[in-house]
């Protein structure tokens, strides 16, 4: 399943304001934090888990969701839930911690939940799974349309939850996909020590699913096999698992030194970077450069005005913190 | 601050914890630690550093994001003749896999008439205060100690700390050992530096189950554990320049949990504050007011009074976070209202 020029370009536009919002986080949340890091201080307290390099997986497997449809992510969200359509200055003003973020501030970066594109993330490693089940499951019993679709990263195929929901979705054969980001690394742990399979895509046939493995880190090609597990989820033919290949290139979090890495492995992840290769891939497919930078330039200004929305607004009273507990 | 030994070695509560592991293992070849990211990274919060470099990968194991499995290995292996400490990343996480820790680590024993044994350590990190939000700050301090068969110690200084690691690694009984991630000595998270100490070289043991009285007081007693125990400190400070003389108790352990001294301090000073970053409801400062009232309500000359994290999940906006949680000033005003 090839992309038309206009998904193409949808792709390749969601990367880059994906890219350049994490850009602009990272900007943002080093504010106040010299010469001493400090994790408490600044605009953006708390932990930061950026999404750079992970562009292409959020785009090629949302390039076939629509609003309706679910996504279930994980404590690096940024980039699945731009892909999923979720309000970037609202979610800009969350990870401010401002009255107008999608929780007024409750959540923060780990905890975006935005119903009116059925987003929701969770920062415990595997909870992403059940509850893609769960609406799979609901929208099955109310005989509505639309598929679930469960982000998770490779260290994560490795918890219990992850194991009981490909069963149930299995057994149920439930309209979900499980997409599994890998980028080799779980915090400081590569993945070859911590899984006893070399990839997980095996692991579906313990579950009764077929399972994809998608090597490179290519939108194309994940769009590609997303694109058929969805339409099999949509036609009630069943769950699907994908495992793509995928590139971390910030760390853990912010502040993390990455001394783990094998030297000369991030350079050569930059090497690989998919944005310029996708813009190239474009190009040589017949894309104008002018109509790619016109592409940039709205990233650019959607990502500025999502930041100047968030600085500007208020942040809500301290007392809301006892509030919204119960609907 | 603290009434401590004095030497030359100021640690953090990272440092104290890695050494009193280090010695342990040393000492016992049945001791090893698993855990995530606690070999080459050396433990999220520092608290296994070195330990890899020294002992290697089969007694330092990193593991698969998988707590239910590693835990419950844990618990086989100490049934079967080892010592394992082992590392649940953040209190929060406990839901992923409490079953090995409430169901199997700390009923075994007891299962068993006492024939078996589970000695076991469990670390954990607790505490928020630096805008991680609600799945990476709790402390649930109350939601441990509430379930029998496992002892609970939190310290609150690297002394504490190194002494109580190394007594709960010589337990035969399960220990959860919960440290604050802000008096860790972590400084990208910031540190309370009153939890830095002196800390001696050789090996040691803190009693489990033995409170200690911090600062001698006649007016009020302040209760705390680990965080806590610092922003007593600091209210009694400034209630000091107003002529009231506080007591501070550092709870040190929950389960057991020193009633005695408790009820002691109260008897003398007529009022009790409980400082608890724990919610409110159900927890451990309705443990403390209720053994003192339970033994006897006429010491007491004012309604004791909780200083507390309200009844919500954490907030993530600094000052959302910062409006929920005690602090010196919320203690002091405490105390006004008696
Ligand atoms: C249940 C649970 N255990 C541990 C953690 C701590 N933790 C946060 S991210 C992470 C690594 C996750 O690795 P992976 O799933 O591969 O995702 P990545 O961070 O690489 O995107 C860990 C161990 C957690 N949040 N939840």
């Amino acid at each position: 399943m090839q992309p038309t020029k206009e998904q193409s370009l949808w792709m390749y536009e969601n990367m880059v304001v994906s890219r350049r919002f994490e850009e602009a986080i990272e900007k943002a949340y080093l504010e106040g934090k010299t010469p001493a890091f400090n994790m408490a201080n600044g605009p953006i307290p708390g932990e930061m888990h950026l999404s750079n390099g992970q562009e292409p997986v959020a785009v090629g497997v949302c390039a076939h969701l629509n609003a309706d449809d679910i996504v279930t992510a994980t404590h690096r969200p940024h980039h699945q839930a731009i892909a999923k359509g979720v309000d970037l200055k609202r979610m800009a003003a969350e990870i401010f911690g401002k009255s107008t973020g999608l929780s007024g501030g409750r959540g923060g970066h780990m905890h975006l939940i935005d119903p009116a594109v059925n987003f929701s993330c969770s920062g415990i490693i595997g909870e992403s799974c059940g509850p893609a089940c769960g609406a799979a499951l609901s929208r099955t019993i109310q005989s509505k349309p639309g598929v679930a679709v469960a982000f998770l990263g490779e260290g994560a195929a490795n918890q219990g939850a992850f194991h009981e929901a490909l069963n149930l979705a299995g057994t149920w054969k439930l309209p979900v996909v499980f997409v599994i980001e890998d980028n080799s690394w779980g915090i400081s742990v590569p993945k070859a020590e911590a899984t006893a399979v070399i990839r997980n895509d095996v692991r579906a046939a313990g579950y009764g699913m077929p399972g994809h493995y998608v090597p490179g880190n290519d939108p194309h090609a994940i769009f590609d096999v997303a694109g058929e597990a969805i339409a099999r989820a949509r036609k009630g033919e069943g769950p699907t698992l994908i495992e793509a290949e995928t590139y971390r290139l910030a760390g853990h979090f912010m502040g993390d030194a990455e001394q783990y890495r094998p030297k000369g492995e991030k350079d050569a992840l930059f090497a690989k970077d998919p944005i310029p290769k996708m813009r190239e891939r474009l190009l040589a497919e017949g894309c104008t450069a002018t109509e790619l930078d016109e592409i940039e330039q709205r990233a650019d200004s959607l990502v500025a005005d999502a930041i100047t929305f968030a600085r500007e607004s208020d942040y809500a009273p301290e007392s809301d913190a006892l509030t919204a507990v119960f609907v | 601050m603290l009434d401590q030994p004095t030497n030359e070695r100021r640690l953090t509560i990272a440092r104290a914890m890695a050494e009193a592991m280090q010695q342990e293992m040393q000492r016992d070849p049945r001791v090893f630690v698993m855990g995530e990211d606690i070999a080459g990274f050396g433990g999220i919060f520092g608290n296994t550093r070195g330990l890899f470099e020294k002992f290697g990968k089969e007694r330092v194991r990193d593991t698969p994001i998988s707590e239910t499995g590693f835990i419950s290995a844990a618990v086989g292996a100490a049934m079967d003749g080892m010592r394992p400490v082992v590392e649940l990343m953040f209190v929060d996480f406990f839901g992923v896999c409490f079953d090995a820790i409430y169901n199997q680590m700390a009923k075994n024993a007891y299962f068993s008439g006492g024939n078996a044994s589970v000695p076991m350590v469990l670390m954990t990190s607790t505490g928020g205060g630096y805008s991680d939000a609600g799945q990476h700050s709790q402390c649930l301090y109350g939601t441990f100690a509430h379930l029998p068969g496992m002892k609970v110690v939190s310290p609150s200084n690297a002394y504490d700390a190194k002494g109580l690691m190394t007594a709960a690694i010589r337990d035969d009984n399960p220990v959860v050992y919960m440290y604050h991630k802000q008096l860790q000595g972590m400084g990208w998270l910031g540190t309370e530096p009153g939890a830095t100490l002196n800390t001696p070289q050789e090996g040691y043991t803190v009693e489990i189950g033995k409170a200690k009285v911090v600062r001698a007081g006649s007016d009020v007693t302040l209760v705390g554990l680990a965080m806590g125990v610092h922003n007593a400190l600091k209210a009694a400070d400034k209630l000091a320049e107003e002529g009231v003389n506080a007591e501070v108790i550092d709870l040190v352990s929950l389960v057991p949990l020193d009633r005695e001294t408790v009820i002691n301090s109260v008897a003398k000073t007529g009022r009790l504050i409980v400082i608890d970053e724990d919610y409110h409801s159900y927890g451990v400062s309705g443990e403390i007011i209720a053994t003192v009232t339970e033994h006897d309500v006429s010491k007491l000359k004012a309604s004791p009074a909780r200083v507390t994290f309200p009844d919500v999940p954490i907030p993530y906006a600094k000052h959302m976070e910062q409006f929920c949680l005690p602090n010196p000033d919320k203690i002091i005003a405490a105390y006004r209202k008696m």
